[in-house]
């Protein structure tokens, strides 16, 4: 089944999400949509899917052209879509989610699980997804989501499969098992549009590429013959240099000193385990670790959001284990929050007053109990500007800006006054190319000038990119400790020390 | 991680054991010493078939078992230490609690317990079946403040239209009002998406508003308006006959039964039927729901619409099922009471039958206390097996979860 888009636009109001998009998808063959966080790829395939409707354009099957009122037309017509949040109701069977819709039946309505319950088993084996019809989906991890995704697309018959940024949530491992299903879906004659912002796993997977960006398809290619440099450069509408250029490593004393640290869960489980570590004025000590071993409660123990249990945390000579939020701010301690929408931002709050979160009670934003606003407006209208928060106004609320720009407007807000130290988790996650080479940019440069820095994430490229040390963190504890600027070291290595069996 | 989960189960188990031995001691030392004489349970008629002799109890022995009956399981709770058990140990205990207060209270004296029991299913339809109608609402997401509303209207109608055309029309009339307001309660939080506390709010001020008014400025007048037939009890043949049982359960009037036969109905609806699991698919996700195919809008209306006729058949109760004739508020705070037997119910049909049959028990002991002449406050004790209920039911309650969509609008796009 060949699938055409002929000049698709789509506006939500005054916004335009895809302009004049022509795309062509051919059966046993994976697509490759390449595109930045609101590049309007997501929008796009909902078109495809049904869910919206197209301003303009038409979409043709095998040269026919088809309209859908809803995505139950556009299943029927043999294209199903594994959403980049999953569509999936967490207290329902695999089975039921999978029928959910175009369900078996017997006399009376009467729901008919058994048969659903073979047919998921009999999918799941001839595509080799092993997934148990019976599990609750909210006790099954990601991965297996994602497949019971699948499986909900195959039951219906898709013939196209629309994969939206389906590896986000994936670990490194799960991808890998993800690329093979992938492929066997494709050998079994079906067509797969891959969604991703990601270069690498473009290239690992797509047969062609096409590259949006705001809204417009700007090019398309052969995998083969398109190299990283080329595609972001499409993706971004620039040129962009993947290396973070940083002054020599000249690590000065000492200036943050964890010692013997250990932090609770919120349900009492130890997160952090009796850990100790120094980090240097100068240097950036990057935590390398799968998600969920911790890093999460020691970087809201050293945020002061989050009691300590036992241990110490020394800044500077000065024992700060219950200082107030507040009071680290003071010292000069930066904090990007691993969650921005939750703990980094308002989003009901203008960009502004995002902006003075941290200083608005003080001089020289607030005189006595009143704040001066122009003061406030004008100085986050300057700042926006050196950090590059793209908004249409410090005025406008900062729900409204796209992730990265939100991450921005953090990066701003903690970066762009005195800092000593900057305490940064997952400082980059779901950001575009551009958004992500900007920060690490900031953060070299509150290195070089001499703070210190230590960053968290769970993607490994990052922390290969930007650390001076890397520790791995497993289980609450550090397992392995690697010195680039002394060694270069090996991926695959630390990779085994994430999972627990390093040296 | 399993070390403090265990830890907060072995304080709730010994929470439960220190209640049962309090209530334990404080019945040993209080209520069996006072309960001089024995306690006589009447079980049937002397024209009934099948006669039963009456339950005699002696009251100070019995309350001494129950009190050492409940030191031992409190006692149990604290050796067997954490325990799945324990909320239904806690349970039993406050049952059996609950039957050595009775002995106490009849001491020396005689009462009908079939009577009771009889009496607690009567007092439990309006109840069950407003729980039940706050499920279906509920497992489509809307929260349905309005039930206590919807029962005001159907009692109202079914009186007015009972009174002019006969008891069967007036029934009918009562649940498609009833439906009416359901699918206006729909109207005004899917389509309109009004917030759907106020919306159920502006409906409950609404009936009340309008149905006073008119029994008050019309029923005076026209008496004749207010004077339906009332729906008689059905004797089922033979099992009418059983003791016990048969008066309980089947010589009730239809809206006993119909209680019944609709949380049968309703769960097979909800958890055996392709329609069932779109609704409640919807509850949960409704965006899950909407990318295949499901209107979520639909669903929402008809699964409110049948609430509301549901609360409407509910609502016929007060007038055709008890006193043919409507009174101003008449339903004094029943839809809300089926609410919380739809919490306790955990959103089942049948868990808020049962819950409902909990305060209906409440109901009618405090009715048969009062009777008896007890030294304590009846209000007062009308609240002891409300407070039990939610002991036992906060017991267990951390796994029940409302619907997760509950109360959230939902827009497409
Ligand atoms: N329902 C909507 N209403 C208004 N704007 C929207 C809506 N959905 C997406 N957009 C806007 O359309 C653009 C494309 O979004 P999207 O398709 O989600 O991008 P992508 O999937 O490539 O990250 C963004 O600017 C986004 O803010
Ligand atoms: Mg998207």
């Amino acid at each position: 089944m060949r699938v055409e888009l002929k000049n698709i636009t789509k506006r939500f109001g005054p916004v335009v999400a895809n302009k004049g998009v022509d795309l062509t998808i051919e059966p046993g063959e994976v697509l490759g949509l390449l595109g930045e966080n609101g590049a309007g790829k997501s929008t796009l395939m909902n078109v495809l899917c049904g869910l919206y409707a197209p301003t303009e354009g038409e979409i043709f099957i095998d040269g026919k052209s088809v309209t859908f009122d809803g995505p139950g037309d556009a299943i029927r017509a043999g294209i199903g879509m594994v959403h980049q949040h999953f569509m999936l109701v967490p207290v329902f069977s695999v089975a039921e989610n999978v029928v959910l819709g175009v369900e078996p039946t017997g006399r009376l309505d009467h729901l008919d699980l058994a048969t659903a319950r073979a047919e998921v088993r009999q999918l799941s084996e001839d595509y080799g997804l092993a997934v148990d019809p019976d599990a609750t989906i909210e006790t099954l991890p990601v991965g297996v989501q994602q497949r019971v995704e699948i499986i909900k697309v195959l039951f219906r018959s898709a013939d196209v499969l629309i994969l939206d940024e389906p590896t986000a949530v994936l670990t490194p491992q799960e991808v890998d098992e993800f690329f093979q299903i992938v492929r066997s879906l494709c050998d079994a004659g079906k067509a797969i549009v891959f969604i991703t912002h990601k270069l690498n796993e473009i290239l690992e997977v797509s047969d062609r590429i096409s590259v949006i960006r705001r809204g417009e398809i700007v090019g398309s290619g052969d995998p083969k013959e398109l190299t990283r440099p080329e595609l972001a450069e499409m993706m971004v509408g620039h040129p962009v240099d993947f290396n973070v250029a940083r002054a020599p490593y000249a690590p000065r004393e000492v200036i943050l000193d964890i010692s013997d640290l250990t932090v609770l869960r919120d349900d009492g489980a130890v997160a952090v385990d009796n850990l100790s570590l120094k980090v240097r004025s100068g240097e950036v000590v990057g935590i390398a670790g799968v998600q969920g071993n911790g890093q999460s409660a020691l970087i809201e123990a050293l945020a002061g959001l989050r009691r300590v249990a036992s241990g110490s945390v020394h800044f500077d000579g000065m024992d700060i284990t219950n200082a107030s939020p507040r009071a680290r701010h003071r010292m000069g301690i930066a904090h990007i929050p691993e969650d921005r929408q939750r703990a980094g931002l308002i989003g009901n709050f203008t960009v502004a007053e995002n902006m003075v979160l941290d200083t608005y009670y003080g001089p020289p934003f607030a005189k006595g109990a009143s704040i001066d606003w122009g003061r406030v407006h004008d100085d986050a209208a300057r700042v926006a500007e050196e950090y590059d928060v793209r908004t249409p106004s410090v005025d406008a609320a900062a729900a409204h800006l796209s992730g990265g720009n939100q991450q921005k407007l953090i990066v701003a807000r903690e970066l762009s006054r005195d800092t000593r130290f900057v305490i940064a988790g997952q400082p980059t996650r779901g950001l575009d190319v551009g958004s992500i080479a900007f920060i690490h940019a900031q953060l070299m440069a509150a290195r070089d000038e001499g703070d210190g820095l230590l960053i968290v994430s769970s993607e490994l490229d990052e922390i290969m990119s930007v650390s001076d040390r890397i520790l791995v963190m497993f289980k609450g504890r550090i397992v392995a400790e690697y010195a680039p600027h002394i060694a270069p070291v090996d991926k695959g290595e630390i990779g085994l020390a994430m999972a627990g069996a390093g040296p | 991680m399993t070390v403090h989960l265990d830890k907060a189960r072995l304080r709730q188990t010994r929470i439960t054991g220190g209640i049962l031995i309090g209530f334990g001691v404080l019945m040993a030392a209080f209520l069996a010493p006072d309960a001089s004489g024995v306690a006589t349970f009447r079980l049937s008629r002397p024209t009934d078939v099948w006669p039963v002799p009456n339950l005699v109890v002696p009251g100070g022995p019995f309350i001494y078992v129950i009190s050492a009956l409940l030191a031992f399981l409190g006692v149990r709770q604290f050796l067997r230490g954490a325990s799945k058990w324990s909320s239904l140990t806690l349970a039993i205990g406050l049952a059996i609690a609950v039957a050595a207060f009775l002995v106490w209270a009849t001491a020396g004296k005689s009462f009908s317990l079939t009577g009771m029991l009889q009496a607690t299913l009567v007092r439990a339809v309006p109840i069950a079946l407003g729980g039940l109608a706050g499920v279906l609402s509920e497992r489509v997401a809307v929260v349905n403040i309005g039930i206590e509303g919807m029962l005001l209207a159907g009692a109202f109608t079914g009186a007015l239209v009972g009174s002019l055309a006969g008891g069967i029309a007036g029934l009918a009339a009562a649940v498609a009002v009833g439906g009416m307001f359901g699918f206006i309660l729909a109207a005004l939080v899917v389509t309109y998406r009004m917030d759907q506390i106020i919306a159920g709010v502006f409906i409950n001020l609404f009936v009340l508003g309008l149905t006073s008014y008119i029994s008050s400025q019309v029923f005076q007048e026209y008496r004749a308006l207010n004077n339906a037939p009332v729906f008689r009890a059905i004797e089922i043949p033979y099992l009418s006959d059983l003791p016990v049982v048969g008066p309980v359960f089947f010589s009730q009037n239809i809206f006993v039964y119909g209680a019944f036969i609709l949380a049968g109905l309703a769960t097979y609806y909800l958890f055996h039927t392709r329609l069932g699991l779109r609704a409640r698919a919807v509850g949960e996700h409704p965006r899950a729901a909407d990318t295949l195919g499901i209107n979520v809008y639909r669903t929402r209306y008809i699964n409110v619409t049948m609430a509301g006729m549901v609360a409407g058949f509910g609502g016929a109760w007060f007038t055709l099922g008890s006193v043919g004739r409507f009174d101003e508020g008449m339903t004094g705070g029943r839809g809300f009471i089926g609410l919380a037997a739809m919490i306790f119910g955990r959103w089942h049909p049948v868990g808020a039958l049962l819950a409902a049959l909990v305060f209906g028990f409440a109901d009618s002991l405090q009715q048969k206390l009062a009777l008896l002449g007890t030294p304590i406050p009846s209000e007062f004790l009308a609240m002891a097996p409300y407070i039990a209920t939610m002991v036992v039911v906060a017991g267990v309650l951390g796994r029940a979860r409302a619907p997760a969509a509950d109360g959230k609008p939902y827009v497409k796009e």
